[in-house]
């Protein structure tokens, strides 16, 4: 058999879940990252890191909006996938995720970002005619008391929202691990520690690229750089990673004391077929090298611009990093046989409806998203927005 | 009329009215009309099945009668049911050597020389276990996949989403995503042969009996004293599926 | 009512959040099939679609009210054990129709060789021969009568 090394069952020959289902995981640990950098602020109150919080929210709802298309894209039936909603199995994890998703999108993001805007989308719609004041009524619900008194309403219960979304955030990524955890069929992934792994590792995914978009649009927009803000987000980044690769490093030494009946094809598998995308791009570029740029920082004084630089630099290979991660495991999982016996290689089409190309697509979209959300919801005001004194020390451009 | 004709007339009619009824029944039972065949209560049956290892020759009747009775997809890597080769050298249990080709569709290759002294070689017909405590059922996110209250998971194909989750969620690799419908397809035990008292095609065809149906609720089935005579296992018991395909003979090297 | 005026706006996210619970529920009721959920979480019609799936083998019962004479030949020789269809494959539509579907006679050579090549690790007691060495490219039902093998 083409492709096949050893022996397989037969109908393990062929892949199961392929790229789509890589990103997927990446993309719904993004807005969970992302969502936690944002309520850093709102519950924590780390004021450091304010500049981002509206930019945090808008890149959250951004991917989000975007995660179902890869599961549709992958569904030998997507016209029948609302059967989820309406006879879901309860038990299947699967199944109570689409809950989970729905109750996340609606009731935390959407309404955690409207009522945060909600005055900026009044004042808009009363200053704009036509089509852009439809839009602007719309989105303010056709509602434009913006009184002290609704605007503290407004940020009570908002503050609440975010309480909820905390959990409702860690409920979202880790239910993902726990899709893949779950499985005893397969060893590569039936493990408690898959859902803490995702969440952690969704964290450092989303503070990455909350932090390398902050620094590209505001190059981009010729703005000046909050350096008190990325600085403390560095350090957050640079913490979740610890934590996160003190995790995967548990895994892995577990696993390696153990040796159960698994481990040598499992061994075997990372050293050869995993072995760029795991030991190369993961822990090395992805890890190890992030963690190393972001310690360098912590202990060395260095100018403002080449922290900066290094920070986007780190942010970049982190994504990788963590793209890897969710490779390794989703893709991993399947290149062995179940009989520990063999293994198969992954062919990965091009133009196919599961190719390369539809995910370069799907991973194009949500920054097209994020484009047109920043023109309705532009973050950059909020200096004014709640009335707060931010001191900004700026890097020259 | 003197007795003999009359008892020759009462015979023959009595033969053409058994054969008339009996060929009657056995239109539905061809043409797929179980409401017109004997009723079916699930309540009596818990099937199971017994592979003996032992009698296996390899022949791969089973995988190709599989096939054929419920058309499955022809070309390779698709099967219900497949026949596995194990050669497995004595001093090194850990590394049988295993080849499925095609899934034993055709038999298997002149690889290993009769009177070999490098070990012991079998062969070992996998299937879907039907277990009680389905990793499969449990993991659909929809209801398409389930147990029937006689023991028999099957699958719904008009409700199935083809999310591949229960193709993961399966231990012993017995399901697959048929290429033609985009659904989850597997061994449903011939459902639609067992629920109108015929075997499974690969009982059928069996040249040496390796393969035989089995009602647990039935008292007079055969599989009882066979449990009860023979050394019996399940395929992967630590997996604690509750798996319903029981082989006499089997190896510690099989996987 | 001054605190229902600053409150306003969510209660019309509220109202909002109720007409897609309401829009849920109906979809709910239109949508989900009628013998879901009476034998368990699954489409009860599903069993009864299974087992209206067509016959293909008749099994040897069928064989027997036609061919007797061979089920009596074949009663006292080697292969008595062994299903008609198992050699002469899926015969329920010859059964129900005899005249119009006459079905292939199975070649020999590949079919034998699947129960009888030797070297492939087939148990010592069972009969096999090595096929390349065997009657080189003769059939083999030249010799042995597939209803009674044995050459006498």
């Amino acid at each position: 058999m083409p492709g096949v090394q050893g022996f397989m069952y037969p109908n393990e020959v062929e892949l199961q879940w392929s790229i789509l289902i890589v990103l997927y995981p990446f993309i719904t640990g993004l807005v969970a990252g992302a969502f936690i950098l944002a309520s850093l602020e709102r519950v924590f109150n780390v004021q450091a890191v304010r500049p981002t919080y509206r930019l945090a929210l808008l890149t959250a709802l951004a991917f989000l909006l975007v995660a179902p298309l890869p599961l549709q894209l992958h569904l030998g039936h997507p016209e029948r996938s609302f059967e989820m909603y309406l006879t879901p199995h309860t038990t299947s994890a699967m199944a109570m995720f689409g809950f989970v998703y729905l109750w996340y999108l609606m009731v935390v993001l959407v309404v955690e970002i409207w009522l945060d805007y909600r005055r900026d989308l009044v004042l808009v719609w009363r200053e704009s005619r036509g089509l852009k004041r439809a839009l602007y009524g719309v989105l303010t619900l056709g509602s434009d008391n913006i009184s002290p008194a609704a605007l503290r309403i407004d940020d009570k219960v908002g503050r609440f929202v975010t309480i909820l979304g905390i959990p409702s955030a860690f409920l979202l990524h880790g239910y993902v691990g726990f899709i893949f955890g779950s499985v005893k069929a397969n060893p590569w992934w039936s493990t408690p520690m898959m859902p803490i792994v995702f969440l952690f590792s969704a964290i450092v995914s989303g503070i990455a690229m909350v932090l390398l978009l902050y620094i590209v649009l505001s190059w981009w927009r010729r703005a000046a750089i909050d350096l008190r803000c990325v600085d403390t987000v560095a350090k957050y980044l640079f913490f979740a990673f610890l934590v996160d690769f003190a995790l995967e490093m548990l895994d892995l030494i577990h696993r390696i004391y153990e040796a159960d009946e698994s481990f040598r094809a499992l061994d075997f598998m990372v050293h050869t077929k995993l072995f760029l995308s795991q030991i190369v791009l993961q822990i090395l570029l992805g890890t190890l090298l992030p963690i190393a740029m972001l310690a360098v920082v912590q202990v060395a004084r260095l100018a403002p611009r080449a922290r900066i630089n290094l920070y986007a630099a780190a942010a970049v290979l982190t994504l990788v990093g963590i793209f890897a991660m969710r490779w390794n495991v989703v893709i991993g999982g399947q290149l062995f046989s179940k009989s520990f016996l063999g293994y198969t290689t992954y062919k990965l089409g091009f133009a196919t409806r599961e190719g390369l190309l539809p995910a370069i697509l799907l991973m194009i979209l949500p920054f097209g998203i994020l484009a047109a959300l920043l023109r309705v919801l532009p973050p950059w005001e909020d200096a004014a927005v709640h009335g707060r004194e931010i001191q900004v020390e700026t890097a020259p451009l | 009329m003197d007795s003999t004709r009359r008892d020759f007339l009462i015979l023959g009619t009595k033969m053409f009215v058994m054969t008339s009824v009996a060929a009657a029944a056995f239109e539905n039972v061809l043409a797929g009309t179980p409401e017109a065949a004997a009723t079916y209560s699930t309540a009596d049956h818990w099937w199971a099945m017994v592979i003996d290892i032992e009698k296996c020759v390899g022949s791969g009747h089973c995988v190709r009668a599989c096939k054929l009775e419920n058309n499955v997809v022809d070309e390779p890597m698709y099967f219900r049911t497949w026949v596995e080769r194990y050669h497995v050298n004595p001093l090194d249990m850990d590394h049988p050597i295993v080849d499925s080709p095609n899934g034993g569709i055709d038999g298997f290759p002149e690889t290993y020389p009769d009177a070999t002294t490098t070990g012991k070689t079998f062969f070992v017909p996998k299937m879907c276990n039907h277990c009680a405590d389905s990793p499969c059922t449990q993991v659909c996110p929809v209801g398409a996949t389930f147990r029937t209250n006689d023991g028999v998971v099957l699958i719904d194909k008009d409700y199935c989403l083809g999310c591949r989750y229960c193709v993961q969620a399966c231990p012993y690799g017995c399901r697959y995503i048929d290429p033609r419908t985009n659904t989850a397809d597997k061994c449903t035990l011939c459902y639609h042969r067992i629920t109108k008292g015929l075997q499974p095609a690969c009982c059928e065809v069996c040249p040496t009996g390796a393969r035989q149906i089995a009602d647990l609720k039935n008292p007079k089935d055969p599989v009882h004293e066979f449990l009860r005579t023979h050394q019996i296992q399940i395929l992967k018991p630590q997996m604690a599926t509750g798996a319903k395909v029981y082989y006499n003979g089997l190896d510690g090297s099989v996987r | 009512m001054k605190r229902f005026k600053d409150a306003e706006h969510l209660l019309r996210l509220a109202g909002l959040f109720v007409l897609g619970l309401l829009v849920f529920g109906v979809a709910r009721a239109e949508l989900v099939p009628a013998t879901f959920g009476t034998l368990g979480h699954y489409r009860a019609q599903a069993i009864d679609d299974v087992r209206a799936k067509p016959i293909g083998y008749a099994g040897q019962a069928a064989c027997a009210e036609c061919h007797a004479d061979v089920v009596d030949l074949r009663a006292q020789a080697r292969h008595k054990s062994i299903a008609c269809e198992s050699c002469h494959g899926p015969l329920a539509k010859h059964a129900q129709a005899p005249e119009q579907l006459t079905p292939k006679l199975p070649v020999a050579r590949p079919l034998c060789v699947h129960c009888h090549a030797a070297n492939t690790g087939k148990s010592k007691r069972y009969p096999t021969v090595d096929i390349k060495d065997h009657a080189g490219d003769e059939s083999c039902v030249t010799c042995h009568k597939p209803h009674n093998p044995k050459i006498s």
